[in-house]
């Protein structure tokens, strides 16, 4: 592997990487759907850069099905459902960036002490690239546990599967079937949501999960 | 090995034969007549193996986990105790057949199609060799009996007996499954075999001790675990009540033996000395519990636990001395433990069919309601003595044989080196002879409120003699406690290879002279008993007592009082007899103002007043108050924090996941280092 290719594919990594963490801290929605689109076009360059390094053509097409789902399909999709609901104006209260910032990097840390020693016999780029995607994961999780309106819940999950995509194109041999199944349990699960959501707005007249869950009956 | 296995696959045919019980008229007749074939089987195989000596028999079944196979291996301890509960399953299929045709309830739950289970369940724990199939046969075992239980379940007492026990029992299976997961952690192995090749650490023994304590002896119904045990067993179907009493606490026992002799290797003093207390205590506690009991059946169940605490002092006893390195002794603690578990099998499975036998013939468990029935009944009356005399420890009784070897064995304690323990076992003796003591006063009560006397009331005075089957299931057990008592060394010789696999001694070692009819131990004191002996002194005693009576009483003129205390003559009213209150009411006095803080209460009208007075009698159970009470709390209190988990927003509980899993990983970062 020629050293370029190692930069290139780790660099791509970390603006996934990095855009997660821009994740955390968005407080408009119109926003956080840029940022997002942005973590998938990332994403996308990453699976194209590995499918060019290694000579995997079936990489490209991880590559495309990411580009059309994550970054064309599914953002203008939430971008439109924000606009029919009303609800762009929203600022919804996300955690500060200082304390995102010092949340994030410990699940960063933790990521890279646990898998670095766990692959000591990997290569140095599929060690790098599980922690990154690793971060991810957990980042995405941190989100969907800080935000209370459901389409950010939606985002923060999307951004798991990025995730999971970013381990998928990393480690070598992984076989086409795998990240196909993963993209289209993303479309279903999109799918899914977006039903959900608009459910949701129409017997609760709010996406804002705090006031829904003053809905519940047995809570006291 | 075989041979049982197949019998015990004859049992679960059996029980199959049972469900179809609705379509063919004879499946009483064809289970049980099944159950006792089996059952018969495996005794005389585990009797041939015994005498026969040789090597033990062992089986490895491809079942279960795919990993583990079922071990299965017969030794000599589990054929002396294969034995006992065999010998319980044909007396009791005997009366259960006719106890089955004389009650039959067609609104109870289904006991045909359990019954045989519960045998196969009992036979399979006494068999298994690793701990995967020793739990699965204890659990297996367990679940049997508690449907067994629940068969009554139209009883208004069922429901809550039936919850009780089950939560006891999986109390105990998991203090058992604990145990047995500390024997085997050192090597991953669970066969019995390797337990018994890696002796554990002091301190994983000492909480095996403890675990086995818990688990088997809330099973056995060692004090303060035996609060399931006389709700549980009155509540099942007399033959059955007979077998769980009788049987089933049996291997509990077998569990303790195993574990504490076999498994864990060269044992430690303090073992015994615990072991020792908790029997000294179940078995005073036990026995003033039935004093105070006006159900039969419940009588019964209580008094079992006294006698359960006498065998677990025993095992207490054995385990003392072969800590302290003198196997004799041990041998002869340990033969008296088994020599009481055969005989209490015997004579509470004899009692508890006498009691299904009363009950079948006049419908009522309260003994104030009995009374008179030796006229009514005289072959279940003569029966009932007879269980009622052995189990009192009257020679030439085989009651009498196992106390009075526990008895030697207790007064050996001198040759112990530790003070300490010479002290426990004195003290532990003392109240072993208190318990005998109060059995005997106990039996008296049930013996003489039930059967003597006028008829208390109307079914009571209207009772007919149960059917010949039922007769005969009690026959079998009473003639076999007379020959015991008169002839115990041959079945002690028969225990002599599951001693000497646990102590490594037999009792008869270093005597040169041992006939078959004198039971002499090697001890220091030399004490020895002839039952033939006994037995001829007494019916010559007896002989010259009733001829005195009748020669010199008989047609002498007698003068009585015309008041005999508003009961006397024909016509006065049966309840102004003495009652089972009120023989219990002085040692209710003495012992149970304390430890039961039992009060009477008389209420007395003013003089004038028409209304009758009342005497009331309150005690609350101090194991309740103790033990059950706070526990039930505790858990009440930790399922209201539980709950609230229940009810949570979605949000915490992913965060709640999330942090989970944010632990894990930590964890798992830094194990790596």
């Amino acid at each position: 592997m020629s050293d370029l290719g190692y930069d290139a594919a780790h660099m791509l990594g970390a603006v996934v990487l990095l855009m997660s963490f821009a994740l955390l801290y968005q407080r408009r929605l119109f926003s956080l759907l840029n940022v997002f689109t942005m973590q998938a076009l990332a994403l996308t360059a990453t699976a194209a850069w590995q499918a060019y390094s290694h000579g995997e053509p079936h990489l490209y097409i991880t590559a495309l099905l990411t580009l059309v789902l994550k970054a064309i399909l599914i953002p203008v999709a939430l971008h439109r459902i924000v606009v029919k609901m009303k609800i762009h104006r929203t600022i919804e209260p996300a955690l500060g960036i200082g304390l995102t910032m010092v949340a994030g990097v410990s699940l960063v840390t933790l990521s890279i002490l646990l898998v670095l020693p766990v692959t000591a016999d990997a290569t140095a780029l599929t060690r790098e690239n599980l922690a990154l995607s690793l971060s991810v994961v957990l980042l995405g999780l941190l989100m969907m546990i800080s935000r209370r309106n459901a389409v950010s819940q939606v985002v923060g999950f999307m951004s798991i599967e990025n995730g999971l995509i970013l381990a998928a194109v990393g480690v070598a041999g992984m076989p086409l079937v795998v990240e196909m199944s993963v993209a289209f349990s993303v479309m279903v699960a999109f799918i899914i949501f977006g039903i959900f959501l608009f459910h949701i707005r129409e017997r609760f007249d709010t996406l804002d999960m705090q006031k829904i869950e003053s809905f519940r009956g047995e809570s006291d | 090995m075989g041979l049982v296995v197949s019998a015990i696959a004859f049992l679960f045919a059996m029980a199959a034969a049972g469900i179809a019980a609705k379509r063919l008229p004879q499946a009483s007749t064809v289970v049980y007549g099944g159950t006792a074939a089996a059952c018969a089987l495996i005794a005389l195989w585990a009797a041939v193996r015994l005498a026969g000596g040789g090597p033990d028999a062992s089986l490895v079944l491809p079942v279960g986990l795919p990993w583990i196979e079922a071990h299965l291996r017969a030794d000599s301890l589990s054929a002396v105790f294969l034995i006992v509960v065999n010998l319980g399953g044909i007396t009791a299929s005997l009366f259960g057949w006719g106890y089955e045709r004389a009650h039959h309830d067609s609104h109870g739950g289904p006991v045909l199609p359990l019954y045989p289970l519960f045998l196969a369940g009992m036979n399979m724990v006494l068999i298994a060799a690793d701990a995967f199939t020793f739990l699965l046969s204890w659990e297996f075992m367990s679940l049997a009996s508690w449907l067994l239980v629940l068969s009554t379940h139209r009883e208004s007492e069922t429901p809550r007996a039936a919850r009780l026990y089950i939560v006891m029992a999986s109390f105990g299976t998991a203090c058992l499954l604990l145990a047995f997961g500390v024997l085997a952690t050192a090597h991953g192995d669970y066969s019995f075999a390797a337990i018994r090749a890696h002796a554990p650490g002091a301190g994983a023994a000492a909480l095996v001790v403890v675990l086995i304590l818990l688990g088997a002896g809330s099973k056995a119904g060692l004090v303060p675990l035996h609060v399931w045990l006389p709700l549980a067993h009155p509540a099942a179907p007399s033959h059955v009540s007979a077998l769980m009493s009788g049987v089933m606490t049996k291997v509990a026992v077998y569990a303790m033996i195993r574990v504490l002799f076999d498994l864990l290797g060269e044992p430690e003093w303090w073992w015994g000395g615990v072991t020792m207390g908790f029997g000294a205590l179940t078995a005073v506690m036990g026995v003033l519990y039935a004093l105070m009991q006006d159900d039969v059946k419940r009588l019964l169940a209580y008094s079992t636990v006294e006698n359960i605490g006498a065998i677990v002092i025993a095992l207490g006893l054995a385990l003392v001395f072969k800590a302290a390195h003198t196997p004799v002794i041990a041998a002869l603690a340990l033969a008296a433990a088994l020599l009481h578990v055969v005989n209490h099998s015997l004579f509470k499975s004899l009692l508890f069919f006498a009691a299904g036998a009363v009950l079948t013939a006049t419908g009522s468990r309260d003994l104030n309601r009995l009374g008179g029935l030796i006229h009514r009944m005289p072959t279940t009356a003569v029966l009932a003595l007879v269980g009622a005399a052995a189990i009192s420890a009257l020679p030439p009784l085989n009651g009498f044989v196992g106390e009075w070897l526990l008895f030697q064995a207790i007064l050996n304690a001198p040759a112990l080196p530790d003070w300490s323990l010479k002290i426990e076992i004195a003290v532990v003796g003392a109240a072993l002879a208190l318990a005998t003591a109060l059995a005997g006063a106990c039996f008296v009560r049930l013996y003489g409120i039930a059967f003597l006397g006028r008829p208390r009331s109307r079914a009571a005075g209207e009772a007919v003699e149960v059917g010949r089957a039922m007769r005969l299931g009690m026959a079998v057990p009473a003639v076999l406690c007379v020959v015991l008592g008169v002839l115990p060394t041959p079945l002690i010789r028969l225990f002599e290879p599951a001693l000497r696999l646990l102590v490594e001694a037999g009792p008869f070692d270093g005597r040169a002279y041992q006939p078959w009819f004198w039971l002499a131990p090697t001890s220091a004191i030399g004490n020895s008993y002839n039952g033939l002996i006994m037995l001829v002194v007494i019916a010559l005693l007896s002989v010259v007592l009733v001829l005195g009576i009748h020669r010199k009483a008989s047609d002498r003129v007698r003068w009585s009082i015309p008041w005999g205390c508003g009961f006397d003559g024909p016509d006065s009213a049966a309840v102004t007899q003495y009652t089972a209150s009120s023989f219990g009411q002085p040692i209710r006095r003495a012992f149970g103002s304390t430890v039961f803080r039992a009060r009477d209460h008389v209420d007395m009208p003013a003089p004038g007043d028409t209304r009758p007075a009342r005497l009331s009698v309150t005690w609350t159970d101090p194991a309740w108050v103790a033990v059950v009470e706070p526990v039930s709390r505790g858990v009440a209190w930790l399922a209201d924090r539980a709950n609230r988990l229940q009810y949570m927003t979605i949000r915490r509980y992913l965060t709640l996941m999330f942090l989970a899993l944010v632990v894990l990983l930590v964890m798992v970062a830094v194990s790596q280092r």
